[in-house]
This record gives C-alpha cells, structure tokens and sequence, in this order.
C-alpha cells in the first residue's frame, strides 16, 4: 500500500539546476514520516528475519536458517511444499479477484462516466457506491455468512424453489466465498482510480472517433481502455497489494481452512516466531516490489498524474 | 473496547456521587496531605490495577464488586490468548496483574518477568484445590500429560526463573479458573449417542465438523482423536516428538482432504455461531459456549467420552516489576478473589473455582447440588446475570466436579517442538 506512495514522494518539477533550500524543507515532513514508520522498521525487519529465536526470546545474529525453513521440502517435485502451495492459493485468489473487480469495475466506472449525463446523478451514484464502506470490513464480511450457510437464506430460497433437494455446500468455507467476499469489499478500489481517469479524457476524442467511423467497441478498445490505462494500473496495485497480504477475508469466508501467506505470518506472530514472520514478509514484500514493479513499466504514473 | 466501556461507567458515577463533596474535600484536606499526616487514604484512593487477560474472563460485574469491596479500580486489558503471552514476554511492565493460562508460564517464566507469589500473603493459599498443588481429585491422581499446573505452579524463588519440583513457598500463577474441555454436539441433528473423540474424525460426520485452529490445542484435540481411533497410543499428548506430530498432522490433513471439516475455529464467537447455525453438529468445543448455544434455545451437549477430557486452568500471576501500593493492592485482588463471591460467581458460569470451600459458603445449596455435585437441578438454575439456564430435574453435562474434573486425560500444553509444530500446523490449514 505505501508503495505507490514511494514512487511519487516529490511532484517532480523540471529538473531545476540548485533546488532551493525551501524545496527540501518542504519535502521534510513527508521524508521524515516515511523514514520513521515505513523505511526504520521495514530495515527492523529485514534485520529480525537473520536473527535466530526460541520459545520465549529472539537472538540476535545472523543466520538464513529462516529462509531455508520456510523452503524446507520445496525441492520436492512430486508433492509441493506448504509455501509454495500457500503462495500458489494466494496468487491464484490476487488473479481471480483482480480479474473480477477489474471487469466490474471498468464496467461501472464507464457506465458513470459515459452514461449517465447529469453531474448530479453522477455524484450520487457515486456516493451510492461508497455506501457499503460506511460500515467495517469485518461486518460486510460476515453478514456473508448467515446468507450462504447451509441454512442460510440462498440455499433456503433455492430450496424453496425447489431447485436443489439438498443444501449447496459450496457457497459458504469454500474459494467461492472467499473470492465473493474479495470482490464485494474490493471492487471500490478500481471504481476509484478508473472513473477518475476516465472522467479526464477529452470527449471531443470520442467524438472524432466515431467521426471518423469507429464502432462504439472501436472505441471502447482503441481510445478509452488506452486513456483509463493509468487508473487500471492504480486500481491493480491497490487490489493486488490488498489481496496477496490479507489473511482476516480468506480466514473468515475461508472457514479457516484455506491458506494465505499472510495468515500464515499472523499464526507465527502470535507464537513469537518473530523471525520466522519477518523472513516470509521479506519475501512477501519483495514478490509484491515485483508485481508492481512490472505494473509501473506498463505506465509513467508520474506522467500520467 | 470492552475494557473501555466499564472504565467509562465507573468514573461517570464516581462524579456524579461524590464529585463536589469529594472536590472540597480535597481542597480542605489539600494542606494536610501536603504536611505527610494523611498519606494512606490518599494513596488507597489512587490504587489501579491493570488487568491484562482475555475477554472471557474480564467479568464487569467481579470488578464492579471488589470496587466496593476495597476501593481498588480494576482496569481490564483485554487481549487473545495468543497477545496475553506476548505482551507478557515483550511488554511486562504493561500491566500490573496478568491472567494467564499454565501452558503459556513455559514461555513466560524464562523470561523472568513474572514475579514468584508468596503464599504467606494469600490468605487461603492452603484451601487452592489439590487439582492444582498434587494434581489430585478427591484423593486420586488425575492425567498429567500436558502442562499439567502441578508441574508448574511451584517456582524456587520469589526471583526464580525454573519451576520448583516440589511444593515451596513461591507459586507461578494462582489459579483462578479451570476446566475441562471435550466434545461439542448437536444431539438434535446427530441423532445418536456420541461416547468417543474418534467420532470427530467419523465420515459419517464428512462436512460437518469443526476442530480448534489455536495450534497447540487443536494438536492435543486431535491427538485424543489418534488415539480413540487406535491409531497411536502416546507417551504424552502434550509433549510429542518430532514423529508423533507427523503422524497427527498427517491424520489432520487425511481427514481434511477428504473434506471432513466444515471450518476450523480460532474464537469463542465463531464456535458459537457454527454451532448454532448448524453448519457444524459436531466440534471441539468450550464450555461456555456450549452454555451460549443453548441460551439461544438450540440443544447442544457438552458431551462427555470415554477417553476423557482435555484440561485448561488460568491463574493471576504478578509481573516483576510490581512494588509498593500496587503490589499490595495485587495481594488485595488475590485474596478478595480466593475469598468466595468471584468463585462462587465463576461456578455459576459453568467453571470451577480455585478454592472450592469459599465459594460453596456463598451458594444456595441447590445451586452447589447442580453445579458441583451432578445433581438433578431441585429448581431452576439461573446464570449470574438472570437467565435461565437448565430447567428444574436437568443434570449438568458431565456430572459432578470429582466426575468430570477426574477424567481428565491430559492439559492444554506448550511442546519442547512448538516451534516444529506450529509449522506442521500450517501445512494442515494449506493443505
């Protein structure tokens, strides 16, 4: 999350010959904020993850003995080991859920930007899409529960259909759910970024597409998906970044019984496996560095904001 | 939160009894205590307690009564079993009075935070039940596989790092709550009697069942299951070997894959809620929260089982640190707590109070009957707080104290290869 944030600490002016003592007095309160909560113990951190530790104590040191732990087994081919297989359930929940909320989310954000032709409506409808976050994460999670349990209201109503004669197991303690439950809380972090970057495309360029005969899906593909591509990227990274360190969504949809690395730092935290913590978030923090380092080559943010 | 809200209460009704009065009081006594006379009362005035434990046991109403008992403000901090133990190796001086959880003292007591208690101070510190100090009920020994608490509760010095091997002056913990865990059924969906732990893992439960994700419990759990199944017979539950965790985590994953389990759970909450949606019939389980699926009308068993039953016991432990006032407000706590309403209180909840003597002399004897000796209920049995609990005639889940407390097969426990069973832990859940 603080990632983007690091990408862009100045407005990059023009590369000025002799900044100015005051520009350097500006960006202090920002630098200094950054380097006491993010850069200090991110290197504590980082230190922690070499040293070594017991029941009750950490020892200071160095030795990778962390890191080989948590790749003990993995050069097994036949069965994969539990970090690869966490980091594989994790990956595939990051790219399902980016995938949805990235369909729902260019969808709506188009449907408010080009649709609906009053500024007024548009706000409102805005605002209707923000209504879900007034309550917590938590609340909006488990209200999933009572309606997708086996006695819950979905399966109730299919029975009463008579569509199903037995309950739907699947819908609640499953990949479903927990993708369910991603979407519906997450969805709002695309809708953001991309209706914001469409509302600033110049609409004389949609015009001229369709002058010079375009079909609407012409330019849907070739003017607006290229000119939203900046709050697609956004949208991804806040998506992405939420979904690979959550372990409370996965944990509660997931009736506990699904892996994700963050639940798995959280267990060791609470046993005082400190190291053994800091050394996977090492290693979550660098495949995350990488996913939106490979992002950001698809688009100058700096430019582009 | 819930540490906040009592807090809150307290001080607002302190200001609106005693607020002006109390103000020109102070202003009146001002000049005398600045001359040294009048030092007790105002130091006795100033006494808080910060509480640090988990929310199951931060009852209101006990530190509402020992306000107006002695005056001392109890202030609750009310963290996860998990946080209870770290804020007690990492942050000691956060609190002044620690309830904790025997198996957690393996980790705590190295660390030399915690203060030896003297049992010349506590008052009934010869009456704490013989579970405790022999690891005996009513004359016979019961399991001690595990952190059994006679195994722990005696240190060798006030400033002692290692447990004592036998009695000394010095005690760990003071035991505070106990009681013994099994089974968790709903005798209205399962439809037939339920007598071994082997039934958690029985396929005809497939989808249905939950076990405990708080890794050093959830192990023994399934342990018991092992060893009903005729699996593996351990030498001690509570302190495998390398092997033996291999082989209850790969029973755990076996069943697991064959999608025997519904969920795991970490909270008291979420057992309910399993429970009482029925999502789950059948689960390891607290007793309490069988209590609290049933005061929602739905029938649920703490069931008993042939095997027996898997123990947990809390006690008041003093961090290092603690001197003068305080400490002597911390003693004050300890005994008021030994002295028989808040045992009496914590036996109408279903637990057992460490000092069994003080706590029957303020019950009503049918309660005590009910309660403690397995008797059918002669009238109905009410919670502390108003509500019905089991109807007149009922008898409690696995009868009485010497019962239940008797059949205990082994107790929560922290292993010599925590760190290698946590990590297994984690292969179970991915798997």
């Amino acid at each position: 999350m603080s990632t983007p944030t690091a990408s862009l600490p100045s407005p990059a002016p023009a590369p000025a010959p002799g900044r100015s003592l005051a520009a350097w007095w500006q960006a202090m309160p920002l630098t200094t904020v950054f380097v006491l909560f993010f850069l200090i113990p991110l290197a504590l951190i980082l230190m922690v993850s070499f040293w070594d530790f017991n029941e009750y104590e950490l020892l200071p040191g160095f030795t990778l003995k962390n890191y080989f732990s948590i790749f003990e087994g993995c050069g097994n081919t036949s069965d994969l080991c539990v970090t690869f297989k966490t980091y594989l359930s994790t990956f595939k929940f990051s790219f399902l859920v980016w995938l949805i909320t990235l369909v729902t989310g260019f969808a709506v954000s188009y449907f408010l930007a080009f649709h609906v032709r009053s500024q007024g409506v548009q706000t409102l409808l805005f605002v209707l899409c923000t209504i879900p976050f007034w309550t917590s994460n938590v609340i909006r999670m488990i209200s999933w529960v009572p309606l997708l349990g086996r006695n819950g209201l979905v399966n109730q109503s299919l029975a009463g259909l008579g569509v199903v004669n037995q309950p739907i197991e699947w819908l609640l303690f499953s990949d479903f759910s927990v993708v369910l439950a991603f979407v519906h809380l997450y969805t709002m972090f695309m809708i953001v970024p991309i209706f914001n970057s469409m509302m600033r495309i110049d609409r004389n360029l949609i015009e001229a597409a369709s002058d010079s005969g375009a079909s609407a899906w012409q330019t849907l593909w070739n003017v607006i998906v290229p000119l939203s591509r900046t709050g697609i990227i956004i949208g991804s990274i806040f998506v992405i970044t939420i979904v690979m360190g959550d372990f409370v969504t996965i944990g509660v949809m997931g009736g506990q019984q699904i892996a994700s690395i963050g639940k798995i730092i959280q267990v060791q935290t609470s046993y005082l496996q400190f190291p053994l913590a800091a050394a996977n978030a090492v290693i979550l923090l660098a495949l995350v560095l990488m996913i939106i380092w490979a992002l950001t080559r698809m688009v100058d943010i700096r430019k582009e904001l | 939160m819930s540490d906040a809200l009592p807090d809150q209460k307290g001080t607002a009704t302190d200001t609106a009894i005693s607020g002006l009065p109390r103000r020109s009081l102070l202003k009146g006594t001002a000049g005398i205590l600045a001359t040294g006379i009048f030092p007790a009362v105002h130091a006795q005035e100033k006494i808080v307690l910060r509480y640090l434990g988990t929310a199951v046991n931060q009852d209101k109403a006990i530190a509402e009564k020992f306000k107006a008992d002695t005056g001392i403000t109890i202030q609750y901090v009310a963290v996860t079993t998990d946080d209870v133990t770290k804020r007690a190796v990492t942050a000691p001086n956060s609190f002044d009075l620690i309830d904790t959880e025997y198996f957690s003292l393996k980790k705590i007591v190295p660390t030399g935070n915690l203060k030896g208690i003297d049992t010349k101070r506590i008052k009934n510190a010869d009456k704490i039940t013989t579970l405790f100090t022999t690891g005996t009920v009513a004359g016979k020994a019961v399991g001690d596989q595990g952190t059994a608490p006679k195994k722990v509760i005696y240190l060798e010095g006030e400033k002692s790092k290692v447990f004592a091997k036998s009695p000394t002056q010095f005690m760990s913990l003071i035991p505070t709550v106990y009681n013994a865990d099994t089974l968790g059924i709903r005798p209205d969906l399962i439809k037939r009697p339920i007598s071994s732990w082997a039934e958690l893992l029985n396929p005809e439960f497939k989808g249905k069942a939950a076990i405990l994700n708080i890794p050093s419990i959830g192990i023994m759990d399934a342990a018991m299951v092992v060893e009903a199944k005729g699996i593996y017979k351990y030498p001690d539950k509570g302190n495998m070997t390398r092997k033996e965790i291999d082989l209850t985590i790969a029973t755990l994953i076996e069943a697991k894959k064959a999608g025997q389990f519904r969920a795991l759970w970490k909270d008291f909450n979420e057992s309910v809620n399993l429970m009482a949606s029925g999502e789950v019939v059948i689960q390891s389980m607290w007793s309490p929260a069988v209590t609290a699926v049933r005061t929602k009308g739905i029938a649920c068993n703490f069931q008993p089982l042939k095997e027996g039953y898997r123990a947990w016991a809390a006690g008041f432990g003093l961090p290092a640190t603690l001197s003068g006032k305080k400490l002597d407000g911390a003693y004050e706590f300890i005994n008021w707590f030994l002295d028989g309403w808040a045992g009496a209180y914590l036996n109408r909840q279903g637990y057992y109070s460490a000092v069994l003597e003080t706590a029957k002399a303020r019950m009503e004897a049918y309660e005590w009957a009910y309660w403690m000796e397995g008797k059918p209920a002669s009238q109905d049995i009410k919670s502390p707080n108003g509500d019905v609990l089991a109807k007149t005639g009922s008898v409690r889940d696995g009868g009485s104290y010497e019962t239940r407390m008797g059949g205990i097969a082994c107790w929560n426990a922290v292993m010599d290869e925590n760190n290698y069973m946590v990590q297994k832990w984690n292969e179970f859940v991915a798997a």
